[in-house]
């Protein structure tokens, strides 16, 4: 089934949802737009003719200095009918708050890969509730795979403060744990 | 009378403990033995390779590539190789694409040893892990002799190969193959019947079909669950479909149904490597004919005022690859690894991303494990074969 016929099959599942196609040499690639992004998923995973049921990842490319800056893209597989979808969406460089919404509620998988996509581009997902950094330390400032950020840098490993207990709080602490037991 | 304590524990695991393949970090959340919430931290291995690949130029990022997933090096690479060749519309001689299935099913063999060894040693049968490792050492030694490095041989090329096959191949892969089967029923001596590791393993650490495929874990951990899911059967590359191969599944979902379907994957390989190596001939081409991404042969280098330039230029600005994107999949020791790359239509990538099936395999780590027993949970992880080096990238 090519891109067309995908788009077809969508549109007629979403009422006024713009989809485009996109050049691609190995399998069908569809824009959709953040907007209906949600609803398109489901209809790729539910609509017979198309169950996309495995999400094989979510990933992003950035294109410094085109406007939109950063494509947003998920590769779907569908088991039943041996069939490849690559998926995108565009994200401009002052959109990248809370535009794209995730996509947790039709696949689970995509937990992680937003994650990483969040440390490593800094696109936000609305609705993910766990953007925390993955791949990156906790305090680390900026999003590596960014084209503008620098190959070599030099920065200072951050660790954390050693845990440092005073001799009053540790006797504190023993006397407190042997009142809770004789309690 | 005192009150019994109801409080959950929390326990670091990791991520310097052995049994974490890596360096995995699990904060567990225990009431009493059983798993309460189970947090995987992630992280420690990152090195920034898919940053690093795009300073590089399209052929030196092969041995980078290697290093993502270190027990399945080449299966990476032979992702990434196809890719680029995919842009650039390359079609390898047929000679090529059956060397590249026998590399492709030894390091199958070569990563499910390894998985095989840690996974019975963690769970108490330690000395299968010698065995296991024996095993592997041979085929680290086919690996020397065909490239003359051990773990990441570099050996797939864009194009190609690097070089033809070294003489004495053909006899050091036969001499395995036929050693191997036995080994291999030496191994199930020791653990499928074995009563210790049914228990360990039946019926633990079990998911369904449906989970395993929303949760993304295409390859033998949905395979263990029923599905029956191989890039080699329902996307062919490089020949598979000439070849003659079951994909073993099993239905129970459980670290036993695992293990049953890697070991029945150790004899499909030998047996898939039977037939490539009956159809390599000793000597014939071992790349393409394309000037654009093959260097001249060295004696027009040497004759050659044009092919003398074309050696240079290769080896100096590389190759330009069409502006376009590509995924392309193989079936890994772990699942599916697909390289997404994009170009701009210079001599480096734009951006080179591979599915890293470890890393998805963690991500769902916790809806496995969390409800059951923490005896169980090294069990698990070794029943997900997981790399941190594939994870982390």
């Amino acid at each position: 089934m090519d891109a067309s016929s995908i788009i077809e099959t969508l549109k007629a599942a979403i009422p006024g949802a713009s989809y485009e196609t996109g050049a691609s040499v190995d399998f069908a690639t569809v824009y959709v737009p953040a907007a209906s992004l949600v609803e398109t998923c489901r209809a790729l995973r539910d609509t017979p003719s198309l169950r996309f049921n495995v999400l094989l990842e979510v990933t992003a490319a950035d294109y410094l200095p085109r406007e939109p800056r950063f494509e947003v893209v998920y590769h779907l597989l569908s088991i039943p009918n041996r069939q490849r979808l690559r998926m995108k969406v565009r994200v401009g460089s002052n959109e990248i708050d809370g535009v794209v919404p995730t996509v947790q509620s039709i696949w689970p998988a995509a937990g992680w890969p937003e994650r990483e996509v969040w440390d490593m581009f800094g696109i936000v997902f609305a609705g993910h509730g766990d953007l925390r950094r993955l791949l990156m330390p906790d305090d680390w400032d900026g999003h590596p795979a960014r084209k503008d950020y620098p190959v070599q840098i030099h920065k200072a490993a951050q660790t954390y403060e050693p845990l440092e207990v005073s001799e009053d709080e540790f006797k504190a602490n023993i006397e407190r744990d042997r009142l809770k037991r004789a309690h | 009378m005192a009150e019994l304590r109801t409080e959950t524990m929390t326990v670091n695991m990791g991520p310097q403990h052995p049994s974490t393949h890596g360096v995995l970090r699990l904060v567990l959340e225990l009431d009493g033995e059983t798993i309460k919430s189970c947090m995987p931290t992630i992280g420690y291995l990152h090195t920034g390779i898919e940053k690093t690949a795009e300073q590089k130029k399209w052929q030196q990022v092969v041995p980078l590539v290697e290093r993502m997933d270190y027990l399945a090096a080449q299966s990476n690479s032979l992702a990434y190789v196809l890719s680029v060749e995919k842009l650039l519309g390359l079609e390898m001689p047929q000679r090529v694409k059956d060397i590249r299935v026998l590399i492709a099913e030894l390091q199958r063999m070569a990563s499910h040893l390894v998985w095989i060894g840690t996974h019975a040693m963690e769970i108490g049968a330690v000395s299968m892990l010698f065995y296991a490792i024996r095993e592997r050492e041979l085929l680290l030694n086919i690996n020397e002799l065909v490239a003359g490095f051990r773990f990441f041989p570099s050996y797939f090329r864009v194009g190609g190969l690097r070089e033809d096959l070294p003489r004495g191949f053909h006899e050091a892969v036969n001499a395995f193959l036929d050693r191997f089967p036995g080994k291999i029923d030496e191994f199930e001596g020791l653990l499928t019947k074995n009563d210790m590791f049914a228990r360990r393993t039946q019926g633990v650490g079990a998911i369904t079909q449906e989970e395993a495929l929303a949760w993304g874990l295409v390859g033998p951990i949905a395979r263990g669950s029923g599905s029956d899911y191989d890039v080699r059967k329902y996307f062919p590359y490089c020949g598979y479909e000439t070849y003659d191969f079951k994909v073993p599944t099993a239905t129970d979902g459980d670290v036993f149904a695992r293990y049953r379907v890697r070991v029945e994957e150790m004899r499909q390989s030998v047996n898939i490597s039977r037939q490539a190596v009956k159809r390599i001939p000793p000597s014939g081409a071992w790349a393409c004919d394309d000037p654009r991404v093959v260097p001249p042969p060295k004696d027009k280098v040497y004759t050659e005022m044009e092919a003398l330039i074309q050696h240079f230029l290769i080896y100096s600005q590389g190759f330009t690859v069409p502006a376009g994107e590509a995924y392309v999949p193989v079936e890994g020791p772990r699942g599916e690894h697909g390289v997404y790359i994009v170009s701009d239509g210079t001599n480096r990538p734009w951006r080179v991303k591979m599915r890293p099936p470890s890393f998805m395999a963690i991500q769902a780590l916790p809806k496995i494990v969390e409800h059951g027993m923490i005896a169980d949970l090294v069990a698990v992880i070794g029943s997900t074969d997981v790399v941190m080096g594939d994870c982390d990238r």
